[in-house]
């Protein structure tokens, strides 16, 4: 009898991932179709600006129009996925893309197009999803999905704030999945198309060239030349495709300006929670504690956020921090896993390095987005459940990453969604990871292997002996450090105005940047240790 | 920490049975309801974003205004004027008729109101107040009212209905937990439409519970609460009654048992109306308030006898309210007696969800002044019955959806509308979901081609009142079609539901002919 009901479930399962898949996104989908009243921020205008402009306007203009102070600062195939989109965006409604008259323009129409637009192109994310994923077992991918197509800092990003980002990383895991598979040249050619969607992924590029450079091109004079050949002529081609037409007018260099705005501050109005964080700050206290000593020290004119406005250095006492010093910063930081990269390309660990590229770029880069996180956290999920302590640093991350999204989100009406969102994470990652090792210990016991290990963390809380490994129990320090969180954030809610009112405004998002870049900086330094340690 | 490890041992019998109760089969009982309940929570919140009744639309709005009005008359008029017409409290505009307790919740949520937002709630000035704030504040009231009341009762529920926790009940528990919170009508017409059923079923539901573990004093005081917040909680009463009067009678001293049950009563009515038991006056100016007979046997269209057969019979100018009122009210008994014979004859726990479910379709059907609202009435114990009739239930569930069709495009929620029907099919058919059990009768007796046909035709009624304009002269063809469909169907359901009551009967005759020979 027992038999045959496993039978029957094997049967059923290995018929059903894709549709089991197939459900995760409908599922989600239906949360997606909810939001769409919700706030959005700017760059809802800045997308249908966009539309706009490629709507109405000659290629030649696209990247000079300044009718809107939303230009056009994504690369060309972006530019292109746009200009397909405002043909549907015309036939809804034809005042969409139109330049002037369609500028702020929010009526239902075009806020439902274009949440549909974003709801439509996660299809992509779905592909890259299904496609790193169709070798694991069902239980592993259910809960990768419900990780990734059920992320919460997507729907906050993607959903309410309004990005694309879901799209993008789709292109990302896609290509992933063909470095993991081997076919390295079609993974290669994904990612130049996805530079050439979106430049800020570039971080990563330095890792994929010395992958590809070793693990495609090595071996023999003459094979390794042709095959370096074939990789840069066919990512050539894919920049000639999205830049020729720009290069042929004699616009590259506009192209690049506006590609790559310097002009834009160290830090984001809303401190990206990264390593600069900590160099602000400490800037502060060592002014103030040098003020108190007798020192003069000067006020300085600068932020950090508006930019290199003139020659003024917006720090007091350290020095000031140029771009090309926080370029220098991400390749040192990416020196142990480019190392690495050279001596062993396996395929296993691009998904690693990758995550580990987009994280050094997030904590050292110029002018981050907070959003970035998501260049990490999204692929991490993939080798998140590999073991244990994966699972336990992935927890950690998704939980401080998706908090620090909160402040995106700064009405009323959504914050119990994204509060919601959050703890229903929370728990289905709890849950999750815990049915994940519940049974691999399970299975291993009935193999044989009765390895009476007990994890110092494992054995506190479960008083008896039998229950050795029920599941997932993060560590002391993680857990004081998550309901830091909880402090963090009721401060930043209730006490904060309750206690000070209006004065101080910027305290409570302040406190969430370091409390948030202190989690992250763990997450960086967490992977660089597994990175060097892995052989 | 016991429970915890006794439900890990024994849950992985059914391992990768099914999708999404996989993510809580390692956890215990108390975590499946909290995932559950929070993506409940975050669906009544996503729904909120959503406009409310007559949003926009002056000068008498709608639901949203009138229970903003009640807030705001409770607070500022004395107790004894609120159902009263006077200088303060003018009743043609919203005023108040619906019993006590609805009126005591309005004044507390007033209160709430008046903290943060003075002006959404002062008299007079506030009438078709419309803002950010006031808006979120009112759906923060339904919220909490559902979150303190209806889910703790579902839970209650859950507890008695599923006493011996098992591996294989424990899909079935989450499956049903989300049945009864994700229910779609209810999210549409509380958090969407605005209004707070969630309250009212709410005691029902934990009256339910309370008979069913045999706590019948407590679940006739929670009754008579939830009768004093809604009236329409009426349409429960005959399978209330019938099914403790027929307790009452195997117990040793009927007479006692029942005096018992109607002294509790009384007492909680006394206690709910006491500011109104000063004059008989009063107490009848209160209770003419919650009777709108005026209002004629239907006012929009709406599945019943009355609406669906007015194609054919003109009821409003045949007869006038009178003898109409006798007429509905006669349909009505009539209709529900056989259910109340079976729970007199025969009580059992079984029974009475059945009887519940009767007694409140018979009220949907024939009964005076229904709104397409009520339908939420009988779907509540439909969905208590969930994992005994899947079948009917996702088929209730369909038509009742359908008939809220029509109100919902009027109030601007076709996106939640679609997007919650389509939640609700998605977490029905889960993958790998143990095939729910469709001995039923309803699919022997239509056949699934016309299961099928009628499917489409609900479809393409979906399709046709978005986009087609309807013919001059009958403005109103499309609404029509609607109800006449599904009260086709709620009359199939009706009687299938009836049956399957009666047959509950069968198995015990035949468990007791077997003692008898033994």
């Amino acid at each position: 009898m027992g038999k045959k009901k496993l039978s029957f479930n094997d049967l059923q399962n290995s018929s059903t991932p894709k549709k089991t898949l197939g459900w995760f996104f409908l599922v989600v989908t239906c949360i997606k179709v909810l939001l769409f009243p919700s706030y959005r921020s700017t760059d809802f205008e800045v997308h249908r600006n966009w539309l706009a402009i490629t709507h109405s306007l000659p290629l030649s203009q696209w990247y000079f129009d300044e009718t809107s102070p939303w230009t056009l600062d994504y690369p060309p195939f972006f530019a292109y996925f746009e200009r397909f989109l405002s043909i549907l965006a015309y036939q809804v409604d034809p005042q969409i893309v139109h330049l002037q008259e369609g500028l702020n323009y929010s009526s239902n129409k075009v806020v439902f197009f274009q949440r549909a637009t974003i709801i439509l192109s996660d299809l992509s994310l779905l592909y890259g999803v299904y496609r790193l994923t169709q070798k694991l077992d069902l239980r592993m991918q259910k809960l990768i999905w419900s990780l990734v197509i059920w992320s919460p800092m997507l729907l906050i990003v993607d959903h309410v704030h309004f990005q694309y980002n879901g799209f993008l990383i789709g292109i990302l895991l896609i290509s992933l999945s063909y470095l993991e598979e081997g076919r390295d040249l079609l993974g290669g050619f994904v990612f130049a198309v996805l530079l050439c969607f979106k430049h800020l992924f570039a971080v990563a590029a330095p890792v994929y060239f010395i992958y590809l450079l070793r693990h495609y091109c090595w071996g023999g004079i003459v094979r390794g030349f042709s095959r370096l050949l074939i990789m840069g002529g066919l990512v050539a081609t894919v920049f000639a495709f999205a830049f020729g037409p720009f290069f042929h007018l004699g616009q590259i260099q506009q192209v690049i300006q506006r590609l790559f705005p310097f002009g834009r501050g160290l830090c984001h109005a809303y401190w990206a929670p990264n390593f600069w964080v900590f160099y602000i700050m400490s800037d502060k206290g060592l002014a103030f504690i040098l003020r108190k000593l007798g020192f003069n020290i000067q006020i300085p004119a600068a932020s950090f956020t508006a930019g290199l406005v003139g020659d003024a250095s917006p720090f007091a006492v350290l020095p000031r921090i140029t771009p090309s010093m926080t370029f220098i910063m991400v390749l040192l930081a990416l020196s142990p896993c480019l190392f690495k990269a050279w001596k062993n390309p396996r395929p296993q660990m691009i998904t690693r390095w990758i995550a580990y590229a987009y994280t050094c770029g997030f904590l050292f880069g110029w002018h981050v987005h907070e959003k970035a996180s998501l260049h990490f956290v999204i692929p991490l999920a993939f080798v998140a459940a590999q073991t244990r302590e994966d699972a336990k640093h992935y927890f950690l991350l998704s939980i401080v990453s998706c908090y620090s999204l909160f402040p995106l989100l700064f009405e009323a009406q959504e914050y119990p969604i994204k509060v919601l969102l959050l703890l229903l994470h929370f728990i289905l990652m709890r849950s999750g990871f815990s049915a994940q090792f519940y049974n691999r210990d399970e299975t291993r016991a009935t193999s044989g292997h009765t390895k009476k290990t007990v994890d110092q963390f494992e054995s506190e809380g479960s008083l008896s002996v039998d229950v050795k490994n029920n599941g997932f129990v993060i560590g002391l320090i993680e857990r004081i450090y998550l309901a830091g969180l909880v402090v963090v954030e009721i401060w930043g809610q209730f006490l904060h105005p309750l206690l000070f009112g209006d004065k101080l405004a910027f305290m409570p998002l302040m406190l969430i940047s370091v409390y948030c870049a202190l989690g992250i900086m763990y997450s960086w330094i967490w992977q660089l240790r597994s990175i060097v340690k892995s052989h | 920490m016991g429970k915890n490890t006794k439900k890990n041992t024994t849950t992985y019998e059914d391992v990768n049975d099914n999708t999404w109760f996989w993510l809580i089969q390692k956890g215990t009982t108390t975590t499946t309801f909290t995932t559950i309940t929070l993506f409940a929570l975050l669906i009544r919140f996503m729904v909120s974003l959503y406009p409310y009744s007559g949003s926009g639309n002056p000068p008498k709005f709608g639901d949203f205004e009138a229970q903003r009005h009640w807030m705001e008359i409770t607070i500022n008029v004395p107790i004894r004027e609120w159902y009263r017409n006077g200088t303060d409290n003018d009743l043609s505009y919203w005023g108040l008729d619906y019993p006590p307790l609805t009126a005591y919740q309005s004044f507390l949520h007033g209160i709430f109101l008046r903290f943060f937002c003075p002006h959404c709630v002062s008299l007079f000035d506030s009438r078709g107040h419309e803002s950010y704030l006031g808006k979120q504040l009112m759906r923060w009231t339904v919220i909490s009212s559902d979150v303190l009341i209806f889910f703790p009762a579902v839970l209650y529920f859950l507890i008695v209905h599923y006493k011996q926790p098992s591996p294989s009940r424990k899909s079935d528990l989450a499956w049903h937990t989300t049945m009864l919170l994700l229910n779609p009508c209810l999210i549409l017409i509380d958090h969407g439409h605005f209004q707070f059923n969630c309250i009212s079923l709410g005691f029902t539901v934990a009256a339910v519970a309370a008979i069913l573990s045999g706590k019948d004093l407590v679940g006739s005081v929670l009754y008579c609460l939830a009768l004093n917040h809604k009236q329409m909680s009426a349409y429960f009463a005959p399978a209330f009654f019938s099914h403790l009067l027929g307790k009452c009678l195997r117990r040793q001293h009927p007479l006692l048992e029942v005096s018992k049950l109607g002294l509790v009563v009384l007492g909680t009515f006394v206690a709910v109306w006491w500011p109104y038991l000063y004059s008989t006056n009063s107490a009848l100016e209160v209770l003419s308030r919650l009777a709108p007979f005026e209002r004629g046997i239907f006012e929009d269209y709406v599945a019943n006898f009355w609406c669906a057969t007015s194609i054919l019979i003109k009821w409003k100018r045949l007869f006038a309210t009178g003898p109409l009122k006798l007429l509905s009210f006669s349909a009505t008994i009539i209709s529900c007696f056989p259910s109340m014979v079976q729970q007199i004859k025969s009580p059992s726990n079984q029974g009475f969800l059945y009887g519940l479910l009767n007694s409140s379709l018979s009220f949907y059907l024939f009964s005076f002044q229904v709104h397409e609202k009520s339908i939420l009435l009988p779907l509540l114990p439909a969905t208590l019955l969930a994992m005994e009739e899947p079948f009917i239930f996702r088929w209730f569930m369909q038509f009742a959806m359908l008939s809220m069709f029509p109100l919902m495009v009027r109030d601007g929620l076709i996106i939640p509308y679609f997007a919650l029907f389509a939640l609700f099919f998605l977490v029905l058919n889960a993958p790998g979901q143990q095939k729910v059990r469709d001995n039923n009768f309803l699919s022997n007796y239509l056949g699934s081609t016309s299961m099928h046909l009628i499917l489409c035709c609900s479809l393409i009624l979906h399709i046709v009142y978005l986009t087609m304009q309807p013919p001059k002269k009958y403005p109103f063809l499309f609404e029509a079609m609607i109800m006449n469909l599904c009260f086709s169907q709620f009359v199939i359901v009706t009687l299938g539901y009836n049956i399957k009551q009666w047959m509950l009967n069968k198995p015990e005759k035949l468990e007791e002919i077997e003692k008898k020979l033994i």
